[in-house]
């Protein structure tokens, strides 16, 4: 078994008071894929923004890739950019076309070339079936084509991990389908992907392993399988119970 | 008679309208037979009543107009928009007759009883303004004391400076990344060279002309164009100093803004021309001019920063947590995402900075120097043309609304053509 991609030991984080992250351990191997499920207020979207150092955590350590996160961490720009993320409300660049939003990061973190980054960003949005939306504004598309697009964006970095934080929440319901479309091809081609959503189709469909948080804790953690066959916590069952 | 004519109801609404249409009329020819040939057709009646009768038929006229919607397209819109309800209605009808009221005096002094022909006071025979003496004076507020003969160095340098701001346009591709650059660096520094060249002179076999010679149109432009661009992008490095995240760069920035927002810019002009020079060594010189543009823009800085914090605050916090996950450092992130956003949301912010700065200038004359109003303040109480005050604060103000229109039409432009859809 080789080394894990992401290490999370004992993580605490505050907010203030108020303890968010609890405790937190979890391992995540190159091209496992992770879902994390939970009520709103759990964490789960802290845990994933602590993994790129968007939140910080004041306990505990996270290594991504062999780089320890902390106020330390000189290369943090680096790191990040091996670490693609895709958020609930697509946060794309509204001043920039959609080639534009793809090639921004390669050009000036990469330092590729513009050609080289242009010809990389069509064939990403091409795998996410938008290349003819490539001159439009995000303004001017429909909110699954703009998540595809933060999908492609965030790929154009070619990432070694992929986090995703609730990318169909803020879908219409008709929409959704085509973004997870897009991500259970990308977990498919092999990408080590933590996803937080509420979408257990998907999580039936690609994930390896299931992960319930509640209050700040990792209540349930399991294979798939087992994670909708049997949960062990009657709070987990409690929760598939009211979302299935 | 406002009670009765609420009840009117008329099965036949186009007599309405013409009786409305025909009472309005009558009030507005009542108004302007009264104000342009002083003929009152109501003199017949009572005093008071004969004072308030256009207002009176105005009104029953407007409220006959208002009753039934006709399919007119031209009372539907009176409706609409100036003819809303009674209270509306009176508004409308006090302001046509105050404007009625208020045209032919106007136009009388402007222009049918004013001179604009000779070239002494004597010359201003009419009632009316005095032309003559901006006429006369117009090299002065144009130019200052500046030699007359040397005037074309002020109009080159001036074209040649307008020219270079527009090299920008013409730039290749590839050259598209040094704009910013150019503008903020390069452009700013040819521009003071042409001027010190042109304009001061003192060598290429050019007499030197001192700063204290300068004034009139010319010099509030010099000093608007140097103030605006120095001032833009310290705002810049300001705001942004002040939401960092380094107590120390944060603190002097928060230091900065504040003390320059507290203090007003007549106090900054005169400290630097009376106490900034005591600090300096002796042999030090710098001339008025520069001191007065440095405490312009340090001291519009202060404002331009705040402007645009704003605009970097309305921003999602989503936009600075995609550029960071993208791998992007602070300055990356600044430049590419974060700014040319910001900045297209301040513009109307930054505009009104800018045209505040530019209707500051007159108070330059405080230490000395005499941009177009500083003139006119000279002309003024020149013993051969007492008394045409009037005539050039007009003149004035119309000059400075022509330049803050301008300038407030082509905010609004830029702000169209950056708008883009969230």
């Amino acid at each position: 078994m080789s080394e894990p991609i992401i290490k999370i030991n004992d993580v605490n984080k505050w907010f203030g008071d108020f303890q968010v992250l609890k405790n937190i351990n979890l391992d995540v191997n190159a091209k496992q894929k992770i879902v994390v499920c939970g009520p709103s207020g759990s964490g789960k979207s802290t845990l994933i923004r602590c993994i790129n150092r968007l939140e910080e955590h004041q306990e505990g350590k996270i290594i991504v890739d062999g780089n320890e996160l902390n106020e330390n961490t000189k290369n943090i720009e680096e790191i990040r950019a091996e670490v693609g993320m895709v958020f609930q409300q697509f946060n794309l660049f509204p001043h920039l076309s959609i080639l534009d939003n793809c090639t921004l990061a390669p050009i000036w973190v990469k330092k590729m070339p513009k050609k080289k980054a242009e010809e990389l960003a069509l064939k990403q949005l091409e795998q996410v079936q938008i290349v003819d939306q490539a001159y439009k504004f995000p303004g001017q598309l429909s909110g699954g084509q703009q998540q595809r697009s933060a999908i492609a964006r965030a790929l154009c970095m070619e990432p070694k991990i992929m986090l995703f934080d609730e990318p169909t929440s803020a879908l219409d319901p008709e929409m959704i389908k085509e973004v997870l479309d897009a991500m259970v091809n990308l977990a498919k081609g092999g990408m080590t992907m933590i996803v937080v959503t509420h979408e257990m189709g998907f999580a039936k469909e690609v994930a390896d392993e299931v992960i319930f948080m509640d209050e700040g804790m990792i209540v349930e953690k399991n294979t798939t399988k087992e994670f909708f066959a049997n949960p062990k916590s009657d709070r987990t069952k409690l929760f598939l119970s009211q979302i299935l | 008679m406002k009670i009765s004519l609420s009840k009117i109801k008329s099965n036949n609404y186009i007599t309405n309208i013409y009786l409305g249409t025909f009472l309005f009329s009558l009030s507005i020819f009542d108004v302007f037979l009264y104000s342009f040939l002083n003929i009152n057709i109501t003199s017949f009646l009572p005093g008071n009543l004969s004072l308030f009768f256009p207002l009176i038929i105005g009104f029953i006229g407007l409220s006959f107009i208002r009753m039934e919607y006709s399919g007119i397209k031209i009372i539907d819109n009176l409706n609409k928009h100036i003819n809303t309800s009674n209270f509306n209605a009176l508004l409308t009808l006090i302001i046509i007759f105050a404007l009625l009221k208020a045209l032919p005096p106007a136009l009388s002094w402007m222009i049918l009883d004013a001179n604009i022909s000779g070239d002494t006071k004597q010359a201003c025979t009419g009632t009316g303004a005095c032309w003559t003496y901006i006429k006369v004076w117009f090299k002065r507020f144009m130019y200052g004391m500046y030699p007359n003969e040397m005037h074309w160095r002020i109009n080159s340098a001036f074209i040649l400076v307008i020219a270079l701001g527009f090299v920008g346009y013409f730039f290749k591709d590839n050259l598209k990344k040094y704009l910013a650059l150019y503008y903020v660096v390069i452009y700013p520094i040819i521009a003071f060279l042409i001027i010190y060249y042109l304009i001061s002179g003192g060598s290429f076999g050019l007499v030197w002309v001192e700063t204290g010679a300068w004034g009139g149109l010319s010099l509030t432009f010099i000093v608007s164009f140097f103030c605006l661009i120095f001032c833009f992008p310290l705002g810049m490095i300001l705001a942004l100093g002040r939401r960092s995240n380094l107590p120390a760069i944060r603190y002097t920035s928060i230091c900065y803004i504040e003390f320059w927002r507290g203090v007003p810019l007549i106090t900054v002009l005169f400290m630097s021309s009376v106490m900034f020079p005591m600090f300096l060594p002796e042999d030090f010189f710098m001339d008025k001019l520069v001191r007065v543009i440095i405490a312009i823009t340090l001291f519009e800085a202060a404002y331009c920063a705040e402007v645009i914090r704003g605009g970097l605050q309305a921003l999602p916090r989503g936009q600075y947590d995609a550029a960071k996950s993208l791998g992007m450092g602070y300055w990356k992130m600044h430049i590419f995402v974060i700014l040319p956003q910001a900045l297209k949301l301040v513009i109307p912010g930054i505009a009104n900075t800018f045209l505040a700065l530019v209707k500051d200038t007159p108070l330059i004359f405080v230490v000395g120097l005499a941009e177009i109003a500083g003139m006119l303040a000279l002309a003024k109480t020149n013993p051969k043309w007492l008394g045409f005050a009037m005539e050039g604060y007009i003149f004035a103000a119309i000059i400075f609304w022509i330049i803050c229109y301008a300038m407030s039409k082509y905010s609004y432009n830029l702000e169209q053509k950056y708008k883009t859809e969230r």
